[in-house]
């Protein structure tokens, strides 16, 4: 249920284009302790693939993608 | 050791200078080192009296600067050097001016904005680039 994942730190990045979302999300992750999760909002189209391609290769974990209307929200746990 | 993208950026002009900064954060974000050899027109856009100006843009690109400088303007896109700035905050970016340009203009490193770490030489510039998996010439 993803009712219960709490937020540490929410990145409202809309309006700002590549590369801000991912170095938005970069610095909040390094900011924030192993297990915490980091929500990302993303008006960025590029976001959608570069997002989870990022968590992936950072050896995170993407919780959930949900679309909205006009942005993507993220939601990333910090794992290392 | 990390990957590395190395760039000899020659060219001064803003449309010249986003890749800069864009290409640098991307290979930030992926876990590289960046090494940047600023030379002639692209070290002069690092001067510390070049801060402020507005956008300049490649006569190439002339039919379309204005557009593209009011909609950089009103869609608050941060400038290159903005940009490179953030990527170096989170990553290794190294960037050096180059002597020969600066002998030639008679600059020293004082006239650089701090965003350049140091001086250096074709040659140190080289070493530092040999081993890079990317190198650029912008």
């Amino acid at each position: 249920m993803m009712e219960e994942v709490q937020v540490a730190k929410a990145v409202d990045a809309r309006g700002s284009f590549c590369p801000g979302p991912l170095m938005a999300l970069l610095g909040a992750v390094r900011q924030q302790s192993v297990g915490d999760v980091i929500a990302l909002y993303s008006s960025d189209t590029g976001s959608r693939t570069e997002i989870p391609l990022w968590v992936q290769k950072a050896k995170h974990e993407l919780i959930a993608v949900r679309h909205h209307e006009g942005y993507d929200e993220f939601l990333v746990r910090k794992m290392r | 050791m990390a990957d590395k993208l190395a760039m000899v950026v020659f060219s001064g002009t803003t449309d010249r200078l986003f890749p800069v900064g864009i290409l640098a954060s991307g290979a930030v974000a992926m876990g590289m080192d960046v090494e940047i050899f600023l030379t002639f027109w692209g070290l002069q856009a690092f001067s510390k009296q070049a801060q402020g100006a507005p956008p300049r843009f490649s006569v190439d690109y002339a039919d379309m600067a204005g557009m593209f400088a009011q909609v950089l303007k009103q869609k608050n896109v941060p400038s290159p050097i903005e940009t490179l700035a953030k990527a170096k905050e989170l990553g290794n970016v190294r960037v050096y001016a180059c002597t020969m340009t600066m002998d030639l203009l008679g600059q020293t490193k004082e006239d650089f904005i701090g965003l350049v770490d140091a001086t250096a030489g074709v040659g140190e510039f080289m070493e530092k680039a040999r081993d890079a998996k990317m190198t650029l010439f912008i």
